[in-house]
C-alpha cells in the first residue's frame, strides 16, 4: 500500500502505532507542549514591552535604579549586583535540578531527596530576593501607575516602566512559586517512596523541564529588564 | 529503567467500574460522556446565543415597534417593549461571545475531539482522562461565570466580542464595562484554562496512544483536523491570556497599557500615558484569526471523514488533505493584521498581510476540490449528515469567495466593519461550521446513543437551514457594498439605508423560521436519546473507522476485548469492486495497491 511504502522502514517501527514515537510517555510529551504554550504567553508580555517601549521616547537607566543592596548602607551604589546574585541563585537551582533528575535515573533516592531539597532552597531565595527588591522599589514610590525614576536623559518617564516590571516579574515570580510548590509535592512524593513503588522517577524528570523553562525565561526578562 | 511497563501503564483500563450516577454522568472520566457534557453545554449555549441574535434582529427589522412581551421578558433592558441601545449591544457582544468561543469552540471540538480521538485512533481513553474531566469543568465553570454576567446590574459586556480597549478598559466608558467585564475576562481565562488542558490532551492521545498499525498517514483526516485545532489552541490562547491579564491591570490597577492621553466621551480627558489600544488588537487577533481556524478545521475533517464514507469513494487526495490542513494552520498564525487594515497600520506591512491571506485561497481551494472530486461519480447516500456536509462545502465556498474580498486592504478599508464583513464570516465560518457540526451529530449520534435519529426531521431541518442561511446572510453583502455599517441600534434615520428597512424586515423573519428550525432539531435529538429507532448493526453507515468495530454501546474502555490491530488507511471505499474494508481487516494477498 503506497501509505506504508512512503515511511521508511525506522519511521514506521516509530511512528506506527503501539507506541509513543517519542519514546516519551504521555505526560512528557504534555508538559513540552505545556512550555510551548506558556512561551506564547510570556512571548505576548514580553513583545508587548517592546512594543511600548520603543514607541515611548526615553526610558529609566536600569543601572540607576536597580543600584540597591540588602542591609548595605543608604546611598551605595551597586548597580545590578544585587540581580546578579539573583540570577545566579536561580541557575545553580538549576543544576541541583539536573542533579536530582540524573540521579532519579540511577534510581538513587538519597540523591533525588537531597539535590530536591536545594532546588527547593534556591527558589524559596530568588522568591525572598524578588520579595526584597519589590518592597525596596515600592518604598521608593514604584508600583503599578507609579514611577519615581527619570529617563536616562532626566526628562520625566512613563509609568509603563513599572507597569510592564512588575506584571512580567510578578507572572514570572508566579511561575517560579509554582514550581516551588510543584517541586515539594515532588519532594513528599519521593521520601513517601511513591517512585521507588513505580520503578521510575519521570515526575521529577517533567518537574525538571518546568524548573528549567522557568530558569530559561529569567535569562530573557533579566537581559530586556536589566541589561537593555 | 522500565520505561515500556511506562508507555502502556495505560492499557489496564478496560475492567468495568462501579459507576455511581456521580461518577458516570457528573465527575465522568470516560471521554465519550465528557464528549457529550461538551456537546449538551454547548446546545444550551447554542440556544441562548441563538435567541440573543433573534432579539437584536427583531430591533433591526422593527425598529419603530413595540412588543409588550420583551419588557416582560427583558424587564428594564426593553422597557415600554422596545429594546434599549445599552441592551441591543449587550445582546451583540454575548452573542458573539458565545457564538465564537462557547459553541464552536468548546462545543464543536470539545466535543468531537473528545468523542472520536480515542475511538477512532483505537485507544480506551484519553491520556489523561482526568484532565479531560477538568478540562470540562473549567468550560462549565467559565459558562456559569459568562451566564452570571448576563444578570449583574449594569448588564454584561457590550462593546464587542473582541473586548477592545478603551470600552474594554475603562470601568466608566460603557454601562457594560463595569463588573459585566470583569466577569467577561474571569469566564474566557477560565475557558482559556480549559482549551489548554483539553488541547494537551487531545496531542498527546494523537502522538502517544495510537493502536498498533495506526501510522500517522493511516488517520482519519478527522483526527488531522482535530490535531491541527489543538495545536493551533494551545498556542494561540496564552496570547490572548496575557492580552487580558494586562487588560485587567488597566481596569484595576491604574496602568496604561492599552490607554493613553485620550479624551473619552463620559469619563474625561485620561491621565493616562504612553499606552497603545492597538496593542490589544494584536494581542487579540494573534488568538481571533488562528480561533477562526479553530472552528472550521475539525468540521472540515468531519465533512472529509462523512463525505467520503456516504460516497462510498475513498476522499480524493488524502496527502493533499493533509498538506493544506498543515498550511492552513501554519498561515493561520501569520495574518491577523487583516482584521487591523482601518488602524493605520503601515500600507508595505498590510500588503505583506495581504499577501499570506490571499495565500489561504490555495490551501482552501484544494480542500474544495478535493471535496467535489470525492463526491464525483460517487455512489451517494443523501443521509442528513451528508447534506449537511455537502452543505458546509457550498457555504465554504461562496463565504470563502468574499474572503478573498476582504483580504484585499484596499477594498476591506472600504468594507470593514460592513454588513458585508457579517455575511462572510458568518457563512464561511460561522453558518459552515454550524453545518460541520450538525453532519458530525447527525452521522455519530448513532455511536453516542446506540439510536438513530429521526431522518425525515433531518430532512426538513437541513432544507429549512440551508435555504436560511443564504436568505438571511446574502442580502447582507448588498447592504455592506452600500456602506450600512454592523453595529448600529437602528438605520431608520438615516435617508440612504431606508431602502434596506423591507430587506432587514425579511431578514429578520427569516432568522426568526431558522432559530424555530433548529428548536425541531433539539426536539429530535433529545426524544431520539430516549425513543429513537435502535441501532441493530455495530457499524450501521458501514464505514471503515474503527469506532465501529465497537459495541454498539461501548463501556468506558471501548472496546471489551483487545484493541484490533489497524491494516490500512480507512479509505478502501469500493476497492476491487469491494463495498468497503475496515481498518482492522489485514491486507489480501491478491489485493491491489490504491
Amino acid at each position: 500500500m503506497s501509505t506504508t511504502t512512503t515511511a521508511s522502514p525506522t519511521e514506521a517501527k516509530s511512528w506506527g502505532g503501539g507506541k509513543s514515537p517519542f519514546n516519551a510517555e504521555y505526560g512528557k510529551v504534555m508538559m513540552w507542549y505545556f512550555l510551548m504554550s506558556d512561551a506564547f504567553t510570556f512571548g505576548a508580555f514580553l513583545i508587548s514591552y517592546g512594543t511600548v517601549r520603543f514607541s515611548t521616547n526615553g526610558w529609566p537607566d536600569p543601572n540607576a535604579v536597580f543600584k540597591s543592596f540588602p542591609f548595605a548602607p543608604e546611598g551605595v551604589n551597586a548597580p545590578l549586583v544585587f540581580v546578579s546574585v539573583m540570577t545566579f541563585i536561580l541557575i545553580v537551582s538549576s543544576v541541583t535540578m539536573v542533579l536530582a533528575v540524573q540521579a532519579g535515573k540511577n534510581m538513587d533516592k538519597q540523591g533525588v531527596v537531597r539535590n530536591m531539597i536545594l532546588t527547593i532552597i534556591g527558589g524559596i531565595a530568588f522568591l525572598s530576593c524578588q520579595a526584597w527588591e519589590w518592597n525596596h522599589l515600592f518604598h521608593e514610590g514604584a508600583w503599578w501607575g507609579a514611577n519615581p525614576f527619570l529617563n536616562a536623559d532626566g526628562t520625566a518617564s512613563s509609568t509603563n516602566f513599572t507597569n510592564f516590571f512588575f506584571t512580567i516579574t510578578g507572572f514570572h515570580g508566579f511561575h517560579v512559586f509554582s514550581g516551588v510548590v510543584i517541586n515539594i509535592i515532588m519532594l513528599i512524593m519521593t521520601l513517601m517512596d511513591k517512585f521507588e513503588q513505580r520503578g521510575h522517577y519521570l515526575m521529577i524528570e517533567k518537574a525538571g523541564l518546568y524548573w528549567h523553562f522557568v530558569d530559561l525565561v529569567w535569562v530573557f526578562v533579566f537581559t530586556i529588564f536589566y541589561l537593555l | 529503567m522500565s520505561h515500556e511497563a511506562v508507555l502502556h501503564g495505560h492499557d489496564d483500563h478496560s475492567h468495568e467500574h462501579h459507576d455511581t450516577f456521580l461518577t458516570k454522568y457528573v465527575f465522568s472520566q470516560d471521554h465519550k460522556m465528557i464528549a457529550k457534557q461538551f456537546l449538551i453545554t454547548g446546545m444550551v449555549w447554542a440556544v441562548l446565543g441563538g435567541l440573543m441574535s433573534v432579539l437584536f434582529r427583531l430591533q433591526l427589522g422593527y425598529p419603530e415597534a413595540s412588543f409588550p412581551w420583551l419588557e416582560s421578558l427583558l424587564g428594564k433592558w426593553a422597557k415600554g417593549g422596545q429594546i434599549t441601545p445599552e441592551a441591543y449591544y449587550a445582546l451583540v457582544t454575548t452573542h458573539g461571545t458565545v457564538l465564537v468561543f462557547f459553541v464552536l469552540t468548546a462545543g464543536l471540538s470539545g466535543t468531537f475531539a473528545n468523542f472520536l480521538i480515542p475511538l477512532q485512533i483505537g485507544a480506551r481513553d484519553m491520556a489523561s482522562p482526568f484532565m479531560n474531566m477538568l478540562s470540562y469543568w473549567f468550560f462549565f465553570a467559565a459558562s456559569i461565570v459568562m451566564l452570571s454576567s448576563m444578570f449583574v446590574e449594569t448588564g454584561p459586556f457590550s462593546g464587542g466580542w473582541t473586548a477592545y480597549p478603551p470600552l474594554s478598559a475603562l470601568g466608566d466608558a460603557s454601562p457594560g464595562s463595569k463588573s459585566g467585564m470583569d466577569l467577561w475576562i474571569i469566564a474566557m481565562a477560565l475557558f482559556v484554562v480549559s482549551s489548554l488542558l483539553g488541547g494537551l490532551n487531545y496531542i498527546a492521545t494523537i502522538l502517544n496512544m495510537r493502536t498498533k498499525g495506526m501510522s500517522m498517514t493511516r488517520l482519519p483526516l478527522t483526527i488531522w483536523a482535530l490535531f491541527f485545532t489543538a495545536v493551533l489552541g494551545v498556542l494561540s490562547f496564552p496570547v490572548l491570556l496575557s492580552g487580558l491579564i494586562l487588560l485587567i491591570f488597566d481596569r484595576n490597577f491604574g496602568t496604561s497599557f492599552y490607554l493613553s492621553d485620550i479624551f473619552v466621551n463620559g469619563v474625561g480627558a485620561l491621565s493616562n500615558e504612553g499606552g497603545s489600544a492597538i496593542l490589544y488588537q494584536h494581542l487579540f487577533w494573534f488568538l481571533g484569526h488562528p480561533e477562526v481556524y479553530i472552528i472550521l478545521l475539525p468540521a472540515m475533517g468531519m465533512v472529509s471523514e462523512i463525505m467520503s464514507i456516504n460516497s462510498r469513494k475513498p476522499i480524493f487526495g488524502y496527502m493533499a488533505m493533509l498538506g493544506s490542513l498543515f498550511s492552513i494552520a501554519v498561515l493561520a498564525f501569520l495574518v491577523w493584521a487583516h482584521h487591523m487594515f482601518v488602524t493605520g497600520l503601515n500600507p508595505f506591512l498590510g500588503s505583506v498581510f495581504v499577501l499570506l491571506t490571499l495565500l489561504i485561497a490555495v490551501p482552501s481551494a484544494i480542500k474544495v476540490f478535493n471535496w467535489l472530486t470525492t463526491l464525483w461519480r460517487g455512489n451517494i447516500r443523501f443521509t442528513p449528515a451528508m447534506l449537511f456536509a455537502i452543505g458546509f462545502v457550498s457555504l465554504f465556498i461562496s463565504g470563502g469567495l468574499t474572503g478573498i474580498w476582504l483580504g484585499n486592504a484596499a477594498l476591506d478599508i472600504h468594507l470593514h466593519d460592513t454588513y458585508f464583513v457579517i455575511a462572510h464570516f458568518h457563512i464561511v465560518m460561522g453558518v459552515a461550521s454550524m453545518f460541520g457540526m450538525f453532519a458530525g451529530v447527525y452521522h455519530w449520534f448513532p455511536k453516542m446513543y446506540g439510536r438513530h435519529l429521526n431522518n425525515s426531521l433531518g430532512y426538513i431541518h437541513f432544507w429549512i437551514t440551508m435555504a436560511g442561511a443564504y436568505l438571511i446572510f446574502w442580502p447582507m453583502h448588498y447592504e455592506g457594498l452600500a456602506g450600512m455599517p454592523r453595529r448600529y441600534f437602528d438605520f431608520s434615520i438615516w435617508e440612504s439605508f431606508k431602502q434596506f428597512a423591507e430587506l432587514n424586515r425579511f431578514i429578520s423573519t427569516v432568522s426568526m423560521i431558522v432559530f424555530a428550525t433548529q428548536l425541531l432539531f433539539l426536539m429530535n435529538f433529545f426524544y431520539s436519546i430516549f425513543k429513537g429507532r435502535r441501532v441493530t448493526t455495530k457499524n450501521p453507515w458501514l464505514a471503515n473507522t474503527l469506532e465501529w468495530t465497537t459495541p454498539i454501546n461501548p463501556g468506558h474502555g471501548n472496546w471489551p476485548g483487545e484493541i484490533p490491530e489497524v491494516h490500512r488507511w480507512p479509505y478502501d471505499y469500493s476497492k476491487d469492486g469491494v463495498d468497503f474494508i475496515p481498518q482492522d481487516v489485514p491486507v489480501g494477498a491478491d489485493e491491489t495497491s490504491h
